[in-house]
């Protein structure tokens, strides 16, 4: 029998991710893969596989698997239990499964999205060069539901013997680096605007992090004034007429017709995809 | 023309024109530099962004500021004829506003060459250039919950194809069988910028 996982429980929201489709923007379509890259890149790591392999990032865990094969399996992102048919297995260590053994992610206490590597990766067939799914232009594997059988590729290499990996902490208060621009210049004193404390909604998803805070207010020339739509990149921070900031994620869409007043720097984008509702972020301007 | 910075490893060219904005994209997409991870082109802008920590951008600019941008030739642009039943919803709003027959709409439609000007909106969603001035319309007043996949509509200074069934506002003058996006083959999109495009009329 092929080597195969079987989905027994997926929590909220249980997605096939992998490193994304970057390059088709102009098609259209939306970068896509895990939000929290480092997350599934060590997941890998410890199972064994290369660093771009497709894992599970399940939100808010939940999620319960058993193997129809023998595997190894790592859970990274938030500390967050895991076990084995029930006993403790512990996260962030390669975990090897015989066929038939049921792992089960518990519920996180911080952040919001926790990864599953298994040794030779998810092997659905991927799309336009990747297996993520994308909510927002519903490309890729659908959203996983108990039942589902996801098949394994070959394992290539062997796992990372790490002794100790500590899970990266998500705290309550994000100090988030942008770049002023591109459209920086359609609000008045940018910088001091985006300073304010800024807290993430319920609202948000893969596609963005909707925030709530003081509305950012146009220059008295921008005031109603229209952009032609325009490229837009993940870390984008989008201000619709509301005044109410949008940070653009993996599933953005492709162009947008709202002025972009600064962009997030790529290393602070993981802190992003952990942060849960209720999070407070401020926007620091660097270099 | 302006280069705006947009993040540590992105730039905007903002264009005085569509064609100028045409030309930056074709000049940029036909050099085919090896740092540079995405290429969008917009109303009035390129969006260039670069592999993290290599001089794509650089390059970029030095190629863009270095070319004649008379021509919009990417070298790569192809030739779409577009079967369309000529059925939408808003025909007879189109020709009213436009003071014409449906027939005029059709054929106005009918006898343009469009291009691809950029993308968005949904996968395989092209804007297209060159509408004839009767058919530059605003979009509706409310837009409708559902518009059917294939239909073929126009609004403002574009006309396009809705590839899957969607929200939309544009004013519907028919519809196509014609597969716009299918990700998983080997061209997913059937426009992409830089292609003609023309519509034909079947009944």
């Amino acid at each position: 029998m092929s080597r195969a996982l079987e989905v027994v429980a997926t929590g909220p929201l249980a997605l096939v991710q992998d490193l994304g489709r970057p390059g088709h923007a102009h098609l259209g379509v939306p970068p896509s893969g895990a939000l929290d890259v480092p997350a599934l890149r060590l997941a890998n790591r410890l199972a064994g596989n290369p660093e771009d392999a497709a894992g599970i990032e399940a939100l808010l865990g939940g999620l319960a698997v058993t193997a129809r094969a023998s595997c190894t399996v790592a859970v990274t992102g938030p500390p967050v239990a895991v076990t084995v048919d029930g006993r403790p297995a512990g996260s962030h260590v390669p975990v090897h499964l015989t066929a038939g053994q049921t792992l089960t992610i518990g519920r996180p206490d911080t952040g919001l999205r926790c990864y599953l590597a298994v040794s030779g990766g998810i092997d659905v067939e991927p799309e336009l060069g990747s297996r993520s799914r994308d909510v927002l232009a519903e490309i890729g594997p659908p959203p996983l539901e108990p039942g589902a059988v996801l098949p394994l590729g070959e394992p290539s290499g062997i796992p990372d013997g790490a002794d100790t990996v500590t899970a990266p902490p998500n705290p309550p208060d994000l100090l988030v680096p942008v770049v002023l621009g591109p459209r920086d210049d359609w609000f008045g004193d940018a910088a001091h605007q985006l300073s304010a404390p800024w807290t993430v909604t319920s609202e948000s998803n893969r596609v963005g992090l909707r925030l709530d805070g003081p509305a950012l207010r146009r220059t008295d020339a921008r005031e109603g004034a229209e952009l032609p739509s325009e490229g837009v990149i993940t870390g984008a921070i989008q201000v619709p007429p509301n005044g109410l900031p949008v940070v653009f994620l993996a599933d953005h869409p492709t162009t947008g017709g709202y002025p972009v007043i600064a962009v997030v720097v790529p290393r602070a984008l993981p802190a992003l995809a952990q942060a849960r509702p209720g999070t407070t972020i401020r926007f620091r301007p660097y270099a | 023309m302006r280069w705006l910075r947009y993040g540590p490893d992105a730039a905007l060219v903002e264009c005085e024109s569509l064609d100028e904005m045409s030309a930056v994209r074709a000049v940029v997409v036909a050099a085919g530099l090896p740092d540079l991870v995405e290429v969008v082109p917009g109303a009035r802008t390129v969006l260039i962004a670069a592999r993290p920590g290599s001089t794509g951008l650089a390059q970029a600019r030095k190629l863009v500021e270095s070319a004649g941008l008379e021509s919009a030739d990417g070298g790569e642009s192809r030739e779409i004829t577009i079967d369309v039943r000529y059925d939408g919803e808003d025909l007879d709003l189109v020709a009213r506003t436009a003071g014409i027959t449906v027939d005029e709409v059709v054929e106005l439609h009918t006898g343009a060459t469009y291009t691809v000007a950029f993308t968005g909106f949904a996968p395989g969603f092209g804007y297209l250039t060159g509408l004839p001035e009767p058919l530059r319309q605003s979009r509706l007043d409310t837009p409708r919950t559902r518009v059917p996949a294939g239909s073929v509509a126009i609004a403002g200074e574009f006309t396009g194809v809705y590839p899957r069934s969607s929200p939309g506002g544009w004013r519907l003058l028919g519809h196509t069988d014609a597969v716009l996006f299918d990700s998983r083959a080997s061209r997913p999109a059937l426009l992409a910028p830089g292609d003609r495009v023309r519509f034909r009329r079947i009944r």
